[in-house]
């Protein structure tokens, strides 16, 4: 294993863990951390510094703190919103209950609508993405009935960074039911995007910290009051019954620090981090012939992801490649075994199986700089000039 | 280290398949002890259920683990679309035809020592090295022996190997006896030293078996059991599962001795069985097409020994070509070798020598 700089070009799968983050978390955990459960002074402290992040989580949402669930990550998140709505339509008595959700959404999601239809025999539609990602409209219309209980559709892709037209979603679905509840799993777009007004007319909304700069096994699931929430982890009832647990204060401390350090350097990173994403695209562009977006230019995606597919190559060994000159990209979700599975994001978009082989996601975040993308650039075209020769 | 094809000249970089068994984690090891630059690869081959869990997670976790305490780079290659197209599918049509195919040679021929070999070569790893146990040696002309633990040698299952790839392979663990490696494993504190050996086709299942795995791919038909005077003797329910060389659910003949299978013919849905003597065998023809060698040919009229399983008794034989092949003649008549078998032929004076394969028509 030879040491070289890295370039860490896969934010979307976890992002570095920010300093200003580190620090707020050291600082919590400085003086011993009661349970907030507790009634001595540590526990209140704790107690204090979990309500301060929550008061923080929800203003970052555009939510009441009450609204604001922690949970273990975006995963859980994703679980307790999907399987706790559908189980609460079930055990309430609904006579039929379904789910739609995207054909795009994260596993998180997916796994649990499948879930749902195995523990509560509920129906699950997956709703039909256009050849850019983006979800139909019309066929959602078409959709929705009266079993609908619930819509899930992401912000944004973690594989592409396509944006959903979150809004038009919505109207949609109010337009044909006063009852169904609409889940986003804002988790990849939470860096780069105002959840408060894109997620304000969603009623469950899902988030994790170390997508944000924050660290791993923290998350968020935001539910109003109004919709009706089945537990899926039972015991002490420590978020408001809704989920039971000792809470990670110290996480949650990290998480409203990310949230707060992404509010406040919004705009200016967005923009930043678009200029570099863009030069990296132009440069691939440019220097590698076979070169392909995989999505078009013109739909919207977020500030840090470059989606491309690379004609004759494999990415396992683009990957391999790239990862022993320091280059840190993805090729898509992988199974247990860390083996790279056929990605059915890009299935779903219609991308050609020729160019799914040669499929590479870069994500660019707050730390990357225009060295980084020089470097990508200095050193991906030989790479794939070899790979392509050698075949 | 005895010299082996040519690469003890210095430190090489080094693509070894770990597969998450103690020989191939022996095999990194010893690559990394020699100074080589080594990284580790494990095959994922089968996307269904598998005894190590789904996509085998268990296997490819030790392998990683192995490969973290040696400090090593570790990827997965997710290689179930050509495992699927060449050897599980082939496997299953062989089964229809009534054929007996031997899908770790398949394996071997079309993953690990074709596509796996593809692709070292473009990541510019000089060598791909696994845990078989056989050997290499030779500088420009290079032999395939067999490995130093008669007990565990694999040189059967690697016969299909010509000149191009015994130029660019490592066996590492060849030179060694199993107890060796395992003990080598166990002064690394690896967590593979002490795990069992794989016996089994890895996308079978052991409680499933070849029966069950094959049950929803394949239609089964009844057959008739004749005898080689062609009286009815018996029946079965699943002629693609029958063998050339069975013996179990055969029965006895009048005599009260064994019944063996001596032909498979499914179309006509007939089993034809034997005794012992009727069944034995003095020849095999290898199809033309699925003959291999390691070097140079076998000319008609030239000795060999052949070896017709992996652990299988090496049998003298001499070998003639013919318009559809190569004839093998056996010195003494041996059981039947199934259609769809490899035969390995090894070399008359130099018996540790692999000499060239073909696939018993």
């Amino acid at each position: 294993m030879s040491a070289c700089a890295t370039t860490y070009l896969d934010h979307a799968a976890t992002t570095p863990l920010r300093s200003e983050v580190a620090d707020a978390m050291a600082e919590a955990r400085s003086i011993p951390l009661g349970n907030p459960t507790g009634s001595h002074r540590p526990a209140q402290r704790a107690r204090r510094l979990l309500e301060e992040s929550r008061d923080e989580v929800a203003a970052a949402l555009g939510r009441a703190p009450g609204d604001i669930i922690f949970t273990s990550g975006g995963t859980e998140s994703a679980n307790l919103a999907v399987l706790g709505t559908l189980g609460a339509a079930v055990a309430g008595g609904a006579a039929a209950v379904s789910v739609v959700s995207s054909s795009v959404e994260h596993p998180a999601v997916r796994e649990s609508c499948r879930a749902a239809v195995q523990l509560h025999g509920v129906n699950w539609c997956e709703l039909a993405v256009d050849h850019d990602g983006v979800v139909d409209l019309d066929a959602l219309a078409d959709l929705i009935d009266d079993s609908t209980t619930l819509i899930a559709v992401m912000l944004a892709n973690n594989e592409t960074g396509v944006v959903q037209p979150l809004e038009a979603v919505i109207e949609t679905v109010r337009a044909r039911s006063a009852t169904a509840r609409i889940f986003t799993d804002a988790v990849q777009a939470a860096t780069f995007m105002d959840l408060a007004s894109w997620t304000a007319e969603a009623d469950l909304v899902a988030l994790s910290a170390h997508k944000v700069g924050g660290p791993v096994g923290m998350g968020v699931l935001a539910v109003g009051p109004t919709t009706p929430l089945a537990p899926q982890h039972h015991g002490g009832g420590q978020e408001r019954e809704r989920r039971s647990g000792t809470q990670d204060v110290a996480g949650a401390v990290g998480l409203a620090a990310a949230l707060r350090l992404s509010v406040s350097e919004r705009r200016q990173a967005a923009r930043r981090v678009a200029a570099l994403r863009d030069r990296l695209a132009a440069g691939l562009l440019a220097s590698v012939a076979g070169t392909h977006r995989t999505v078009a230019a013109g739909v919207a995606i977020l500030p840090g992801h470059l989606h491309v597919c690379f004609e004759g190559i494999e990415r396992e060994e683009l990957l391999l490649a790239l990862s022993e000159r320091g280059i840190c990209a993805s090729g898509g979700s992988s199974c247990a075994s860390g083996a790279l599975e056929p990605s059915y994001v890009l299935a779903a978009m219609g991308v050609p199986d020729a160019l799914v082989r040669g499929a590479i996601r870069f994500t660019l975040g707050h730390d990357t700089t225009e060295a980084d993308v020089e470097r990508a650039l200095a050193t991906i075209p030989g790479v794939i000039a070899a790979l392509r020769h050698a075949h | 280290m005895p010299t082996e094809n040519g690469w003890h000249t210095g430190p090489v970089r080094v693509l070894v398949a770990m597969s998450g068994g103690v020989d191939s984690s022996v095999a990194a090891a010893l690559l990394v002890e020699q100074g080589h630059d080594v990284v580790g690869a494990t095959l994922k081959l089968w996307g269904g259920p598998s005894d190590s869990g789904c996509c085998s997670v268990a296997d490819v976790d030790d392998a990683r683990r192995v490969a973290q305490q040696l400090g090593i780079d570790h990827h997965v290659f997710n290689l179930t679309e050509d495992f699927d197209r060449h050897v599980v599918t082939p496997y299953i049509e062989a089964h229809a035809q009534g054929r007996t195919p031997n899908p770790c040679i398949e394996c071997n021929r079309s993953i690990k020592f074709e596509r796996l070999l593809e692709r070292a070569d473009r990541l510019g790893f000089e060598r791909l090295a696994t845990g078989h146990h056989a050997r290499v040696t030779g500088d420009g002309a290079f032999r395939l022996r067999r490995g130093a633990d008669a007990e565990k040698d694999q040189s059967y299952v690697l016969s299909m190997l010509g000149q191009e790839e015994l130029g660019r392979v490592v066996f590492p663990v060849g030179q060694m006896t199993k107890s060796d490696v395992r003990a080598h494993a166990v002064r690394l504190g690896l967590r593979t030293a002490a795990k069992p050996d794989s016996q089994d086709v890895c996308f079978i299942g052991s409680v499933e078996g070849r029966q069950g795995f094959l049950a929803d791919k394949l239609q089964f038909h009844p057959a008739a059991v004749t005898d080689s005077r062609g009286e009815t003797v018996g029946s079965v329910d699943a002629v693609e599962l029958v063998t050339v060389g069975q013996r179990r659910g055969m029965g006895h003949g009048n005599d009260g001795a064994r019944r063996y299978v001596i032909a498979v013919d499914v179309p006509a849905r007939r089993v034809t069985v034997g005794s012992a003597a009727e069944a034995l065998t003095s020849s095999v023809t290898l199809s033309d097409t699925s003959l291999t060698w390691v070097d140079r040919p076998l000319g008609h009229g030239e000795r060999a020994v052949a070896q017709v399983s992996a652990h299988g008794r090496p049998a003298p034989c001499a070998v003639a070509c013919n318009e559809s092949g190569l004839v093998v003649l056996f010195d003494v008549p041996q059981r039947p070798v199934a259609p769809g078998q490899t035969v390995a032929l090894y070399d008359v004076v130099d018996p540790d020598a692999v000499v060239g394969a073909g696939i018993a028509a």
